[in-house]
Order: C-alpha cells, then structure tokens, then sequence
C-alpha cells in the first residue's frame, strides 16, 4: 500500500493522540482489583504473611507464599504487572491451616499484596517488596 | 487439550488422625499468558490452567484461581487435616476446557 501525503499526516495525528490520551495505570488497575474482591470494605492492615524473596534474578517464577489465621480466601496481587490479579485462595474445612506457596511472574520490581477476607466480612492486607532482575511478562 | 500436561502431586503415604500434613502438587503447562507476542509481532493467544481445587473424601480442602501471572509449570503447595483414612482428589482446569485431575490414597493409622 503506498500512502499519500495526506493520509500520512493522518496518521501520524492519529498516532499522537493515542499517545497523549491518558491510559490506565496500574495503580487504577490494583484499585479496581481490590474493590471487585472486598465489595468496596475497608481494608486493614496486618493479619497476613506475605512472604517473598527480597530480590527475584528472574521474574519468570518468584515463589511466594501467603498465610492469614481463620481467613476464608486470600487474594494474591502484583502491583505492577500489567494485570495486577495473580491468584485467589479459597480455603475448605479440611485446610490445616490458612496459608499457600505458589510461583508467580513480576514485569518488574514491585509490591506483592495479599488482602484476606474473615470469616466476619471484614479484610485485611499486606505487602512485600521484591526487587526483578529480570521481568517475566515478555515483551 | 495442551499437549504434555502431567500433573505430579506429593502426598505422603499414612499420617495419624487430625494431622496436618503438606500437599506439593505441580503440573506442566505451558501457562501462555496472552500477553507475549511471537516473531511476527502477533500476540500468542492466552492458555493457562485457571482452576485447582483439592478435595478429601469430598470435602473441600482448597480452591485456588490462577491467573496469567502464573509460573509455567504452576506449583502450589498448602496444608490439609487428615480426619480418616480416604483419597485427595485433585483438579486442574485448563482454558480449552480440559480437566486434568489425580488422586492420591492415605491412610491413617
């Protein structure tokens, strides 16, 4: 296909605008994850482990693992991945106790958040700081 | 069905009665993202297993949602209670709609 001089301008206007529109960002993103998971509850802080390595060389597989006393569910997320959602568990009457290890893939470095629901309703999270050496998302 | 998906799941063989013991269980799959593209520029389409659960005797013991942000070959491991002598059932279920699933036997005693 070859472009006129016309439509080139146009699409060049075009790209600029799609550059200047504000995107979602990943904060957004983490907000919305966590509202669709508490219903919009406060959420405290404490209650829960998170415990991850303080530096990841390949953010392909960083193990994790997430623990609450008596929660019902623990919702896993990476802040800073381009979707934040990592994993959701949910603990039966025969779970020893309210904890899980998993691998999981980091774009980048960033905050890991695990929010536990109660039993009660209520919520509660925390967080760990992991350092990626190298991103896992792909490119 | 994703070719050369082989769940693995380590349980160990007694146990005495009400005790906790830890469950590994690993599965290879691919866990494509959606989100890397191949040498074309074409994005590879997403397919992950999004689904465990793990029952005993038909009691639930975990459910766990994997999302993309999951290592290939997800591993996860947790704790369960031993009542009784019985069976963990295992499931995994895979985006094209497969389901792969192992069971493991324990005795209490």
């Amino acid at each position: 296909m070859k472009l006129s001089r016309r439509e080139t301008l146009l699409l060049g206007a075009g790209a600029a605008v799609a550059a200047v529109l504000p995107l979602p960002t990943y904060a957004d993103a983490v907000a919305d994850a966590v509202a669709a998971f508490t219903g919009g509850a406060d959420v405290a802080d404490g209650g829960v482990t998170v415990d991850a390595p303080e530096i990841a060389e390949n953010g392909n597989t960083v193990p994790i693992s997430v623990s609450s006393d008596g929660a019902e569910s623990i919702m896993v997320l990476a802040t800073g991945n381009p979707t934040p959602a990592v994993a959701t568990f949910t603990f039966g009457e025969l779970a020893a106790s309210q904890s899980g290890s998993i691998r999981i893939r980091l774009a980048q470095t960033q905050d890991v958040m695990a929010i536990a629901k109660m039993p009660d309703g209520t919520f509660q999270k925390a967080s760990a700081t992991v350092k990626v050496t190298i991103g896992g998302c792909g490119g | 069905m994703a070719s050369g998906v082989k769940p693995r799941v380590k349980v160990p063989k007694k146990a005495s009665a009400g005790e906790a013991i830890t469950i590994k269980t690993l599965i290879s799959h691919k866990m494509e993202s959606g989100q890397r593209k191949d040498s074309d520029g074409n994005l590879i389409p997403r397919s992950i297993i999004n689904h465990f659960a793990c029952t005993f005797n038909g009691k639930s013991v975990i459910e766990v949602v994997l999302e993309p942000a999951i290592s290939t070959n997800p591993y996860i491991e947790f704790e369960a209670t031993v009542p009784e002598t019985g069976t963990f059932e295992f499931t995994w279920q895979d985006d094209d709609g497969s389901t792969y699933t192992e069971s493991k036997d324990i005795t209490v005693g």
